[in-house]
């Protein structure tokens, strides 16, 4: 349609700024509170904090120990105390943190608990085999190796930041 | 595009008829402000129900943060005004749009008096809508402890000594409304279903029965 027999009739004109302003006017009331409900998705996600598990860096070994400790959770209005636990290992120079949590379904490992493999970590929900450092065993249900928490070692203490994936 | 997805229904559910009857409808000169411009006070109605309209918005929006919890309540508020991006805005619509509701209301009520529009066959209108100014002084009588800080305590307090003051029922209402002998965490939780569900609902089905007696009746003649 070319410009010239495009003539806009009076309703036309009228239907088009209508439906303009009422959708500005719409858009401005809507806006914020659209924003608001995003809010949480859209949030950055907050750097999270290193606490100290009691453990000085000497006492860290090839045997896997396993250290409680908790955490604020700062969860909108609530904030909370939550408890975690960790196994930390020596890994050749490194020290290693692994979450318990099975990679497979979210249960609990623990280490040495299966007496036909003693020396891996082990789910009881549906078996799962986890190596010293944590890798999935082959032909048991979970499909990577357990997650591992940031550490840091402040005047030789071990602290434990977020927890990520690996693998 | 649009016009093709319209056509679609349409052709199914003859939408058409359904909308016209709604939309297309005479608006007299008398209350045409491009007529008389003194006719603009013809919109005070309209302005308190699209102010109704964002009460209902953003008070839905309110709820996704707020609990009435007499432990959490004031910090939920807290939390959405202060740490939600734009909460400020969506609660400050609805702390001043509640404000708002009363004066249009107000100023409506003014209008259809001093136009004689609650004379018959209007008068049923005019009951449903003193209804309806009840309602909304109950959502306004509600929605301020909500916030669970000093100033919506104190109201509450003095509110429900109203209440008891009124003779033979005024400790039964007193109780009922307070879900207790106390203002706590009963009187909280009560009010926030009162005021997010039962007069909502009520203030709908008025609101319901006010348009339709007012297409049915059409607006009232010039004075």
């Amino acid at each position: 349609m070319s410009e010239k027999n495009h003539r806009v009739s009076r309703r036309q004109f009228l239907t088009y700024t209508l439906t303009g302003v009422g959708g500005f006017m719409a858009a401005g009331m809507l806006a914020p509170m659209v924003r608001m409900a995003l809010d949480p998705a859209l949030e950055a996600a907050g750097d999270s904090e290193f606490v100290s598990v009691g453990l000085s860096e000497d006492e860290v070994s090839e045997e896997p120990q396993r250290v409680d400790f908790s955490i604020e959770l700062d969860d909108g209005w609530y904030s909370s105390e939550q408890s975690r636990s960790a196994w930390v290992l020596r890994e050749g120079n490194e020290i290693l943190a692994l979450s318990p949590i099975c990679t497979h379904l979210g249960c609990t490992v623990n280490w040495g608990t299966n007496e036909e493999n003693p020396e891996e970590f082990f789910c009881p929900c549906h078996f799962g085999r986890f190596e010293r450092d944590g890798t999935n065993i082959p032909g048991t249900p979970p499909t990577r190796p357990l997650d591992v928490y940031e550490v840091e070692v402040r005047d030789g203490m071990i602290y434990l930041g977020q927890i990520n994936q690996r693998g | 595009m649009l016009q093709k997805v319209y056509d679609w229904v349409d052709e199914r559910l003859d939408i058409t008829p359904l909308w016209r009857d709604i939309a297309d409808h005479e608006v007299p000169e008398h209350v045409n402000p491009a007529h008389h411009f003194s006719a603009f006070v013809y919109c005070f109605g309209g302005m308190t129900f699209f102010v109704v309209v964002i009460q209902i918005l953003s008070g839905m929006f309110l709820t996704m943060y707020y609990v009435p919890d007499i432990i959490h309540a004031y910090e939920s508020v807290y939390y959405l005004q202060n740490e939600v991006t734009h909460g400020m805005i969506v609660r400050g619509m609805h702390h001043w749009g509640a404000s708002l509701v009363i004066v249009m209301m107000f100023l409506h009520t003014l209008r259809v008096f001093f136009t004689g529009s609650y004379k018959k066959p209007r008068e049923l209108n005019w009951v449903v809508g003193v209804l309806l100014f009840f309602v909304i002084l109950g959502l306004g009588f509600t929605g301020y402890l909500l916030p669970w800080d000093m100033k919506a305590y104190f109201a509450t307090v003095v509110g429900l000594e109203i209440a008891e003051a009124a003779p033979v029922v005024g400790d039964f209402a007193r109780v009922l409304l307070a879900g207790g002998d106390i203002i706590g965490a009963q009187t909280l939780a009560r009010f926030f279903a009162i005021h997010v569900f039962f007069l909502p609902g009520a203030l709908l089905g008025l609101l319901g029965a006010h348009f339709f007696m007012i297409r049915k009746q059409g607006i009232s003649g010039p004075l």
